[in-house]
C-alpha cells in the first residue's frame, strides 16, 4: 500500500502546487492580501508531500519490492542499503522526483525564510516557483511515473547499472540538483520582479543568499561528478566536455556572472535590468541542461533509455518557461527604472566585464553544445563537437579574465585608479611572474601553456589572499594586531577571497597534467613500470569475491626510490545481475598528485594490458573546487545576507500592495 | 566625461568581446569538428584519404586480431560494407564482437581506418545511438534489444 500512498501524495502535490499557482494569482489580481499568504501554506504543503511520495518511493527500494517496475528495473535485492537508497534517483522516474523534491523544498524554503519580502513580491515569486512545480510534477505522473505495478512479478530485480553503483552517485546528484534547481529561486525573483514592475538593490538582497546557496552547491556537485569520472570512468580524465558536463558548467557559468552582478545590484543599484536578465538565463540554462540529460537526445552514461514522449514533454515545459520569461522581460523591462551608469574604471566596470566575458563564456559553450543536434536536425550530419573546440574557444576567453580578476577586486567602487591597484598588488604579480619564468626554464621543451596556467593561479591565489592582507595590515597594530584584525574581516570578505584563490587552486591543478606521465603496457607478474618518479611492480592477480560482484584485480606494489609505498589493485568487476564488465582505476594519493592505473584486457598468457599515468597536482583540481564552495558557504554565513535577516523597521511597509 | 561617452565606451567593449568570441568560435568550429559516417556512408560520400572523422558500426564476429604490441585490428560493418579498423591501446570495457562502437581517427586507402580512440559510449541498451542511427538507415536495424 505504501507506493499507491506515495502516488497519491504525488497526485496531492501537484494539486497543491495548482493552489500555490491559482490562489497568489486572484491575490495579486485583486489585491488580497489573505489570498497571497495562501502562497506560503501551499508551498510547504506540496513539499510536504512530495517528501512523502520520495519517502514512499525510497521504502519500496529498501524493501526490494520488485512489484513496482521502477525498483524492479534498478534494484536488486543483494544490494548494500545504502544503493539500495542511491538506486531511488539512479533512474530516470526517481531522479526527476529527487529534482521536483528539491524545487518544492527550495519554495517552501522562501515561504519560510524570515527574509522581510514584501507580500505581493512573495506572493508573485512562490506562484512561479508553484509553476514550474506543477510543470514537472504533471511530468512526472504522465510520462514517468515511478509508483507503476506490475502483476507479473519478477523474482530477483534487474540490478543497478554497475557505474552507478558508487558513493559518487549517492552524493553527486543531490548536490548537482540542489545547484540546477536553486536557480529557480533567482529565477522567479525576477518575474516576480517583472510581474511587480519594480525593482531595487533591496530585491537584489533577497535574491543573492539563494543564488550563492544554489552556486556552493552546484560547485560541489560539477566537482564531485568530475572526480567520479575520473576514478569511475577508467580513462584517467576529469573534463570530457561531455554534452552532459557542459550542461552543468553552462548554469555554472552563468550563475557565476549572476553573483557578481546581485553584487553591483546591492551595492551600486545599478545594473538592475541585466540582473533580471541573467537571472532568467541562468535557470534557463538549468532547464536546458535538464531537457539535454532527460529527454535522451543525447548519448552518456547519464542517459536512460527513453522514450520521444519525454522529450517532448520537457520540450513543452522548456519552451514554456524560457520563452514566457523572456517575453515577460521583453515586454516589461522598460518599466523597471534604469541604474545609473558608471565610470569606465571602477570595480563595478569590472564586475561588468566579469560578466560579460562569464556570459559569452556560456554562450560559447551553448553553441558548442547544441550545435551538432541543430546541424543533424537540419542536414543530417552528424558531427561531435569535442575537447578541442571548447579548448580553442574557451581558454582565450578565461585566461584574461582570470589575469584580470585580482586587479578588479583591488579597484574601488564608483572611480577607482587602476595604477593605485596595479601598484598595491605589483609584489603577487612579480613573484607569480618570477615563479612562472623559472618553471618555464625548469620544463623547457614540455608544454608552454601549463607554466603559463599555473602562474596564472598562483597570481589569482596571492592576489586575492594578498589582497584581503593589504587590506587590513597597519604598520603600527604589529603582527598580533593585524592578524587580529583579518580575522575580523566580514566573513563575506573572506568568502570573496577564498572563492577567488580557490580558482587559482583549481588552475594550478589543471595546468600540472601537462606535466603528468602515461604508460600504457602489457604486464606479466614481477613486470616492472615507471610512474613519474615512481615505480610498480605486479605481485599477482587474484580473482576474488565482493559484496554484488566478482572482481579480478592486479595486485600492483608502489616503490619510491627504496622504499615501499603500498598497493593498489587496478581490477575489473562483474555485478550479480549483469553481463559487462566494468573498470575499477586503482589510485594512490602522494602527496598532491596521484598514481592512476587502469587494467584492460586480461590476456590468456596470464599478462594484462595497463594503462599507468602519474598525475601531478592533480588533487588541486578538485581541492580548488571545495575551497571555491567553501567561499560561497562562508559568504552565506556573513551577516548581510543571511537568509533569516532580521526584519529591517521601514522594509516591510515598502509593500505598497 | 558625459553620460553618452561612458555608454559608447561601455558599448564598444562589449561589441569588442563579442567580435572576438564570435570569431573563435567560427574558427574552432571549422577547425575542430568531426564529422561521424558508417562504413556505406564512407564508400558513397568518397571521402578522402587523410581526413579526421568518426566511424561507427558492429563489429564484426570473428575479425577482432590481436598482435602482441597491443595493435588491435578489427572489422567494422553496417550489414552493406566494412571497413577494417586497426588501433594500438586499450580497448574500452564495453568492447566485443557483435557490439556497437565508434572509432574516432583518420581514413586511409583500401577502406582502411586508422583509429587513436575507440569508444564504446552507449545508453542502457549498450548501442551507440550514432550506429543504431546508421544502422537503421542501412535497414539492419534489430530493435531494442537488451543483452
Amino acid at each position: 500500500m505504501t507506493v499507491e500512498w506515495g502516488h497519491f501524495a504525488l497526485i496531492l502535490a501537484l494539486v497543491l502546487s495548482l493552489c500555490q499557482v491559482g490562489l497568489p494569482f486572484w491575490g495579486l489580481v485583486g489585491r488580497d492580501a489573505a489570498l497571497m499568504q495562501t502562497a506560503r501554506g501551499t508551498a510547504v504543503g506540496s513539499f510536504v508531500f512530495t517528501f512523502l511520495a520520495f519517502t514512499a518511493l525510497s521504502y519500496a527500494y529498501v524493501q526490494s519490492d520488485f512489484s513496482v517496475i521502477n525498483v524492479a528495473m534498478n534494484s536488486h535485492s543483494t544490494k548494500p542499503l545504502a544503493y539500495k537508497i542511491s538506486g531511488v534517483w539512479s533512474n530516470h522516474e526517481g531522479s526527476m522526483l529527487l529534482w521536483v523534491l528539491i524545487l518544492t523544498l527550495f519554495a517552501a524554503l522562501v515561504a519560510m525564510a524570515r527574509q522581510a519580502i514584501p507580500l505581493s513580491l512573495l506572493a508573485a515569486v512562490l506562484m512561479v516557483q508553484g509553476a514550474v512545480a506543477s510543470a514537472f510534477l504533471s511530468f512526472i505522473l504522465m510520462t514517468s511515473n515511478p509508483f507503476l505495478r506490475t502483476l507479473d512479478v519478477p523474482a530477483e530485480g534487474r540490478g543497478l547499472n554497475p557505474i552507478l553503483q558508487d558513493p559518487g552517485l549517492a552524493i553527486h546528484p543531490p548536490l548537482l540538483y540542489i545547484g540546477y534547481v536553486g536557480f529557480s529561486i533567482a529565477f522567479s525573483f525576477a518575474i516576480g520582479a517583472l510581474i511587480h514592475g519594480r525593482i531595487d538593490a533591496v530585491w537584489a538582497r533577497f535574491v543573492r543568499p539563494w543564488t550563492l546557496l544554489a552556486w556552493s552547491f552546484l560547485t560541489l556537485g560539477i566537482a564531485m561528478g568530475s572526480y567520479w569520472a575520473y576514478y569511475e570512468l577508467g580513462w584517467g580524465g576529469f573534463w570530457f566536455w561531455d554534452p552532459v558536463e557542459n550542461a552543468s558548467l553552462m548554469p555554472w557559468l552563468a550563475g557565476t556572472a549572476l553573483l557578481h552582478s546581485t553584487v553591483v545590484m546591492e551595492k551600486r543599484d545599478a545594473l538592475k535590468v541585466w540582473t533580471i536578465l541573467l537571472s532568467i538565463l541562468t535557470f534557463s540554462m538549468s532547464l536546458i541542461g535538464t531537457f539535454l540529460v532527460r529527454s535522451g537526445v543525447l548519448t552518456s552514461v547519464h542517459t536512460f533509455a527513453s522514450d520521444p514522449s519525454r522529450g517532448k514533454f520537457i520540450l513543452g515545459i522548456l519552451v514554456f518557461f524560457i520563452g514566457g520569461g523572456l517575453s515577460l522581460f521583453a515586454w516589461r523591462a522598460n518599466a523597471l527604472r534604469q541604474g545609473g551608469l558608471f565610470a569606465p574604471i571602477s570595480r563595478e566596470a569590472g564586475l561588468v566585464l566579469n560578466n560579460l566575458v562569464l556570459a559569452t563564456m556560456a554562450a560559447t559553450v551553448l553553441i558548442g553544445t547544441l550545435y551538432p543536434l541543430v546541424l543533424e536536425a537540419i542536414s543530417g550530419d552528424k558531427i561531435s563537437v569535442g575537447a578541442p573546440f571548447f579548448e580553442t574557444t574557451m581558454l582565450p576567453l578565461f585566461l584574461p579574465l582570470a589575469v584580470l580578476q585580482p586587479l578588479g577586486t583591488a579597484l574601488s567602487w564608483k572611480r577607482a585608479d587602476v595604477w593605485a591597484a596595479m601598484n598595491r598588488l605589483s609584489w603577487a604579480f612579480g613573484l607569480s611572474l618570477l615563479v612562472m619564468g623559472i618553471v618555464l626554464y625548469a620544463t623547457r621543451g614540455g608544454s608552454v601553456l601549463a607554466p603559463i596556467g599555473a602562474g596564472i593561479g598562483l597570481w589569482l591565489v596571492l592576489g586575492s589572499l594578498g589582497d584581503l592582507w593589504l587590506r587590513v595590515w597597519r604598520a603600527k597594530a604589529g603582527w598580533v594586531g593585524n592578524l587580529s584584525r583579518l580575522t575580523g574581516l566580514p566573513r563575506s570578505a573572506w568568502g570573496t577571497a577564498l572563492a577567488h584563490a580557490g580558482l587559482g587552486i583549481s588552475l594550478i591543478g589543471i595546468a600540472a597534467t601537462g606535466w603528468g606521465t602515461e604508460v600504457i603496457s602489457t604486464v606479466g607478474k614481477g613486470a616492472e613500470v615507471p610512474a613519474g618518479p615512481y615505480r610498480l611492480v605486479l605481485e599477482q592477480v587474484i580473482t576474488r569475491n565482493g559484496p554484488d560482484y566478482r572482481e579480478t584485480i592486479g595486485r600492483f606494489q608502489v616503490y619510491s626510490e627504496h622504499n615501499k609505498l603500498g598497493v593498489i589493485e587496478p581490477g575489473k568487476r562483474i555485478f550479480i545481475g549483469q553481463t559487462m564488465p566494468k573498470t575499477e582505476a586503482g589510485l594512490m594519493t602522494l602527496g598532491l598528485g596521484q598514481i592512476y592505473a587502469s587494467l584492460g584486457d586480461f590476456q590468456p598468457d596470464g599478462t594484462v594490458s595497463l594503462r599507468l599515468y602519474w598525475k601531478p597536482l592533480v588533487v588541486l583540481i578538485w581541492g580548488g573546487a571545495l575551497v571555491m564552495a567553501f567561499g560561497g558557504f562562508l559568504s552565506l554565513l556573513d551577516r548581510r545576507s543571511r537568509i533569516a535577516a532580521p526584519r529591517k523597521a521601514g522594509l516591510a511597509q515598502g509593500d505598497a500592495a | 566625461m558625459t553620460r553618452k561617452t561612458r555608454r559608447l565606451i561601455i558599448i564598444a567593449g562589449l561589441g569588442s568581446i563579442l567580435a572576438f568570441a564570435v570569431g573563435l568560435v567560427l574558427y574552432a568550429l571549422n577547425d575542430s569538428i568531426v564529422f561521424f559516417y558508417g562504413p556505406t556512408e564512407v564508400i558513397e560520400k568518397k571521402i578522402n584519404v587523410g581526413a579526421r572523422l568518426r566511424i561507427g558500426g558492429l563489429v564484426k564476429v570473428g575479425s577482432v586480431v590481436r598482435s602482441s604490441d597491443r595493435m588491435v585490428e578489427f572489422v567494422v560493418g553496417d550489414g552493406n560494407n566494412e571497413i577494417v579498423i586497426h588501433y594500438k591501446g586499450l580497448l574500452p570495457d564495453l568492447f566485443r564482437e557483435g557490439q556497437g562502437i565508434v572509432a574516432e581517427g583518420r581514413l586511409e586507402a583500401g577502406q582502411r581506418f586508422a583509429a587513436d580512440s575507440v569508444l564504446a559510449k552507449h545508453d542502457e541498451n549498450y548501442m551507440p545511438r550514432e550506429v543504431a542511427d546508421s544502422l537503421k538507415k542501412q535497414g539492419h536495424w534489430q530493435g531494442e534489444t537488451k543483452p
